[in-house]
């Protein structure tokens, strides 16, 4: 009984604990205040870095470490306020072409960030701002869609000359076609079947009535709502990016539910109306000559000249079922807009009693800008504020009634293509309503977690103290595998999984600090009844590891099981907490048992021991320990 | 912490059976009729933040909620002395986007009416309408994780120990939540997210603890040839007693730690934890052993079925 490790498992552990240690330390790193620039057509040159350059010198703001991409520009400053005032003079001196954000740039050195190292990704409730919990509307998703399936069973049917006896909505996965006669009605549905694949059709005979029935079987449902909380999920993200917030989070939960994260944001209100809508039109007509100023608003065309808009929204851009850029027949670029019914009746109406006169059509867009507040402590923050700016787009004579679909023309082509592309990521598949929301300061963010660190940090030196005292040479063992467990854990939620570290998850961490003694706690106590049973120090040693290990196995095992459970069926804080447990599971067992084992063999494998100092134990007869 | 002799913890189980039947009943009673003060997580509201120029006194404030109708308010102070929230049942009824407007409305009229009620400055620090919808939907998944876990639970111990085995340990678990939770009803802790997650540790913690002492159990039934199943259940609690005096001792220091240094927030969770782990030590000695017992739990339950043989090592 030797108590030797073979070299390859020396070398494991060796290999683990130095991945552990280089993957863990860029959290050590501070980030920089950085902002970053970046546009969605252009590609970035140093022509841009120069106007940047320029701009931050004129505003006195000392920067430092810019990077230029064509994706993207990055510059760094030293402090919050010179990253807030540099913001606004960038933005200033480039078009709104650009998009300008505030962002944190990590400092992590070029050679750790060459293999994989970053860092860990801090929760709301550790850096501040808002969170959103938006529902989609399912019904409203599978209602639109069926309406669209009656409207294509009206053309078909029409094209095909079949005569109906009506043909209507039932529910939202259920529509019904009426028909004088079965001949009729089997005509229609080999004409239909071919062009609704998805759907199941079925007859039925009420009276002298031959009915065909279409239902949307459950698995193509679930395929919708998949695709539209998918689509949905799409467009929320185009419209936080196009704000330029800083590393948001728009995550899907549950079956119908999507996660939007945005830190930095202090106004639930603006951040709503902004999430609701991001770039919509707005269709106007020109104010009569002599109207009141106050009912009019003055806009500059594409042209370069005075428009007086009058105040009245003829249109409403959410009443928009499609947009799509093209080219007319002479090959200019054209916007084409499709209107829903009431939108198309609106517009028709309208249009017919004001032939001749203008009609104005406005871009609005809802934009961020960081603006510096006082809190309650009067110190100054940064907050995020949202701004609506409108643009007239289109300014054109009236000549005729317009139908539900009408063109824009008169628009360079890649206008048309950014105002379909605008238009469309303003419209989301299906309605949303905001069923949860809640707003962390940035103040109270940075207060968690250091408390919650300076937790970590003093309970895990008492642990430490404790071991030491209670189990000498041992507890030291069980120590270094303890510092080793909080290195892998930060190391495998930096890197392996992206987890976002919350305060449930941090005190996960400290449970586990406290927990993963325990397989210590089993195998030294293993160890000394051994040693008071007269067993020799080596074998008991073995004894005790390989006594120990079953229990230890299925004590975690099981609260293993219990954390997967959690993370498959929970969410947030249930999740955040169950992702730490079963990490800290895993590292803790191979630093508790293999670790300490390697460290144990270390100091005590290959001679002849005869004592181990594991504290106090009682031997079998007071001449035990001379008796080996 | 090596004992000089054996404790007979087995000789008193009946007494601790009654004690924790006891404790069960009350704290289903406290929960049946004192239910638990949930946090805004789990009930829909208007959460107003008001900051005071001195200290507040929350029995004052109450008062004046309470002579101008709002009976329903719930007052916490947050954060420190001078910071309190209120938190107002809303009208359901509202479209969710009104809400966040009508929530601005409440926090104006509440802040002016405790800002004539009271002798200190009173400032509004913001109003926000909380979603209940949420809160009883993840209680919802926690309640069914619970329920899914203990399931999975039973069926492992059932497989690696023993039916009985299984019985003991989700009845220890149950045990440990319903006191805990009696606890937290009867002194009105506030119920929240956190302390719902550690809700689930609790499970996590006692189920650690009762494999530990199950395990010695197992061992020690398929080892000695001798003695009673009460004499061999009270030999492993012994065997397994520094261990498990340690082990509760040092995540009570973490949790201390936690609660006096971790802030405001996590406290909640540090209680209900610290409150799980003496109640899970004691139900890991008392409950799962006690309730094998109960069900006569014999030798031959543990015999190895497959001939792996007895211990080879078998040196006791």
């Amino acid at each position: 009984m030797l108590n030797r490790y073979p070299a390859w498992k020396n070398i494991l552990i060796v290999v683990v604990v130095v991945l552990g240690f280089l993957y863990s330390i860029p959290n050590i790193y501070p980030d920089d205040e950085a902002i970053q620039i970046s546009t969605d057509s252009l590609s970035l040159n140093e022509s841009d870095m120069a106007t940047v350059t320029t701009a931050l010198e004129a505003a006195q703001v000392e920067f430092f470490g810019e990077e230029v991409s064509e994706e993207s520009i990055l510059v760094r400053f030293n402090s919050v306020d010179d990253q807030l005032i540099a913001k606004t003079a960038i933005e200033e001196a480039l078009t709104n072409d650009y998009i300008v954000a505030l962002n944190l740039a990590p400092t992590t050195p070029a050679w750790l960030q060459a293999i994989g190292a970053g860092k860990m990704n801090l929760g709301l409730d550790l850096q501040g701002g808002v969170h959103f919990l938006m529902e989609v509307d399912m019904d409203a998703a599978l209602g639109r869609r069926m309406e669209d399936n009656l409207s294509n069973v009206r053309s078909i049917l029409r094209e095909e000359r079949l005569r109906t006896r009506g043909t209507n909505v039932v529910d939202n996965s259920h529509l019904e076609i009426r028909f004088g006669n079965e001949d009729d009605r089997s005509e229609a549905r080999s004409a239909l079947l071919e062009n609704f694949p998805d759907l199941q059709f079925q007859n039925r005979d009420a009276g002298n009535v031959s009915v065909l029935d279409m239902r949307t079987p459950p698995d193509v449902i679930l395929q919708i709502q998949r695709d539209t909380l998918q689509a949905n999920r799409t467009t929320i993200m185009s419209r936080v990016d196009a704000l330029g917030v800083a590393e948001p989070t728009v995550q899907q939960q549950g079956a119908d539910r999507i996660v939007v994260e945005l830190p930095g944001v202090q106004d639930p209100a603006q951040a709503i109306r902004f999430l609701q809508r991001i770039a919509t039109l707005e269709f106007h007509l020109e104010a009569t000559p002599g109207a009141s100023p106050a009912s009019y608003v003055t806009y500059v065309n594409p042209d370069g000249l005075l428009v007086d808009v009058d105040n009245e929204v003829i249109l409403q851009g959410d009443r928009i079922s499609n947009v799509r850029s093209s080219l007319d027949q002479n090959g200019l670029p054209q916007v084409q807009i499709n209107l829903d019914a009431q939108g198309g009746n609106q517009i028709n109406r309208v249009t017919r009693e004001n032939v001749g006169r203008m009609m104005d059509i406005l871009l609005s867009e809802t934009r961020s800008r960081t603006i510096l507040t006082t809190d309650e402590n009067g110190e100054e923050v940064e907050d995020v504020e949202f701004f609506e700016e409108k643009r007239l787009i289109s300014h054109a004579t009236i000549r005729t009634a317009l139908p539900r679909t009408f063109v824009i023309t008169g628009l360079s082509s890649r206008e048309a293509n950014d105002l379909s592309e605008l238009i469309r990521s303003g419209s989301l598949a299906a309605p949303m309503t905001i069923v949860e929301q809640s707003v962390i300061g940035p103040t109270m963010g940075r207060e968690n977690l250091e408390a919650g660190i300076n937790g970590i940090l003093v309970a895990s030196v008492l642990v430490l103290i404790f071991m030491l005292f209670y189990y000498r040479v041992f507890g030291l063992a069980a120590n270094t595998a303890l510092v080793m467990n909080i290195l892998l854990i930060f190391a495998v939620m930096s890197t392996l999984i992206p987890a976002t570290l919350t305060l449930p998850g941090i005190v996960g961490i400290v449970l586990t600090v406290g927990m993963a003694v325990d397989a210590n706690v089993l195998i030294f106590t293993r160890i000394r009844e051994e040693l008071t049973n007269g067993m020799p120090p080596q074998q008991a040693i073995d004894a005790g590891y390989n006594r120990a290990f079953t229990t230890i196995l299925d004590a975690n095992l099981t609260t293993f099981l219990v954390a997967l459970v959690l993370f498959t069926i929970g969410t947030g804080p249930v999740k955040g907490f169950a992702v730490t447990l079963m990490i800290g599971i895993i590292t803790s067992m191979f630093t508790a048992i293999v670790g300490t084992r390697a460290l144990v063999n270390l100091i005590y494998g290959g001679r002849n021991v005869q004592q181990l100092s594991i504290g106090k134990y009682k031997l079998p007869n007071k001449s035990g320990i001379e008796a080996t | 912490m090596i004992l000089g002799r054996e404790v007979d913890f087995m000789g008193v189980r009946k007494i601790a059976a009654v004690i924790s039947a006891a404790l069960v009943v009350v704290s289903i009673l406290a929960l049946v009729f004192n239910s638990l003060q949930f946090g805004l997580d789990f009930t829909a509201g208007t959460s107003v933040r008001l900051n005071y120029s001195d200290t507040v006194i929350l029995d004052e404030v109450n008062e004046a909620l309470t002579n101008n109708g709002y009976e329903d308010a719930v007052v916490v102070s947050f954060g420190s002395d001078r910071e309190i929230r209120v938190v107002l049942p809303v009208d359901e009824s509202i479209e969710v986007v009104d809400q966040a407007a009508q929530a601005a409305v409440v926090g104006e009229t509440i802040a002016s009416l405790l800002s004539a009620n009271s002798a200190s400055e009173v400032t509004l620090l913001g109003s926000d309408y909380v979603s209940a919808k949420v809160g009883e939907e993840l209680a919802e998944q926690g309640g069914m994780g619970m329920l899914v876990a203990l399931g999975i639970i039973m069926v492992y111990i059932a497989v690696r120990f023993q039916f009985k085995f299984s019985v003991g340990a989700v009845v220890a678990l149950a045990h440990d939540v319903i006191i805990t939770l009696g606890i937290f009803s009867i002194f009105g802790i506030e119920f929240n997210l956190n302390t719902l997650a550690a809700m689930l540790a609790i499970i996590g913690y006692s189920l650690n603890d009762t494999i530990v002492v199950s395990d010695r159990i197992r061992e020690n039934f398929r080892r000695m040839r001798k003695g009673s199943p009460v004499e061999m259940v009270n030999v492993s609690l012994n065997q397994t007693l520094s261990r498990t005096i340690i082990t509760s001792f040092t995540t009570l220091l973490v949790l201390f730690s936690v609660l006096l240094i971790g802030g405001e927030t996590t406290q909640g969770f540090a209680i209900a934890l610290i409150i799980g782990v003496v109640i899970g030590t004691y139900s890991s000695i008392y409950i799962a052993s006690n309730v094998i017992l109960y069900m006569n739990v014999t030798r031959e339950d543990l015999m190895i079925p497959v001939k792996e043989g007895a211990d080879p090592e078998g040196t006791v």
